[in-house]
């Protein structure tokens, strides 16, 4: 799936792609929660993404390891995190479109 | 159907009036409330706090209790699940179901508790005498939802 695939409608916070010759700019919708809100002392955060092809939840995640501390600790390929995007459970390599929230979270704990 | 997400107690005689409000072809009602205990992992418990991720929560009780309604011969459910502080002895969930007969109310219970366990956005944080820690997914809890 390219971003063009994407669609308009669905998102509000729609903003139209900025092009160049190698890659194409989505705005993402971070939100952290639970364990992970308090390590990375952020309840969320606006991400621009420049991407070469179609982005992913991976996408966000590949981004957020590579600062390094509580982002590549937390994120690490070993530990167990779990994701939604627009409030639906998804999985790492679910496609994302601009304007799109993805939330964060480590496995569910309540009932 | 009802689903709420709410800080205050609930009243399950409420909850099952509804359920039974002008519903006469209601045979069987079954009724599942989880507490807060005292202890868990061989640490006493002060007390607890919930967390949920609004709007994705009431979404996916709503789908568990749809999804319940398609495999089981039920009526009616209603879930309401509290968030914030919470002391032991606390009521936390409550999970009712309406049906003509009692074995698809037992059983609708217990799916839409296991799923809820294991699916709906909430987290729960202890409160010990020294401090406080996230309670860690147990295996048990996906070994239930499974079974279904």
């Amino acid at each position: 799936m390219d971003v063009s695939d994407c669609d308009i409608s669905a998102h509000f916070r729609w903003r139209f792609p900025v092009r160049d010759s190698t890659s194409t700019l989505v705005t993402l919708r971070l939100v952290y929660l639970a364990r992970l809100r308090e390590a990375f002392g952020s309840s969320g955060e606006t991400l621009e993404l420049a991407v070469h092809d179609s982005p992913s939840v991976a996408s966000a995640v590949e981004t957020l390891r590579a600062r390094g501390g509580a982002f590549a600790s937390e994120l690490a390929p070993s530990r167990a995190v779990r994701f939604a995007v627009n409030h639906k459970v998804a999985h790492v390599d679910q496609p994302v479109c601009d304007g799109d929230e993805i939330a964060i979270f480590p496995p569910v704990t309540g009932g | 159907m009802t689903v709420r997400v709410q800080t205050e107690d609930f009243d399950i005689s409420a909850a099952i009036a509804q359920l039974r409000d002008g519903n006469t072809g209601i045979g069987a009602i079954a009724t599942f409330i989880g507490t807060v205990r005292d202890v868990n992992d061989d640490a006493a418990i002060t007390g607890l706090s919930l967390e949920h991720y609004p709007g994705m929560t009431e979404a996916a009780l709503a789908e568990i209790v749809t999804d319940a309604k398609a495999r089981f011969a039920i009526r009616d459910a209603v879930v309401i699940h509290r968030v914030g502080a919470l002391a032991p002895g606390d009521q936390i969930v409550l999970v009712a179901v309406a049906s003509a007969h009692r074995g698809s109310a037992f059983d609708a219970c217990e799916f839409i508790i296991d799923y809820l366990k294991t699916r709906a956005p909430f987290w729960k944080k202890e409160r010990l005498s020294h401090g406080e820690r996230w309670v860690e997914a147990r295996a048990s809890d996906d070994e239930a939802a499974a079974r279904w």
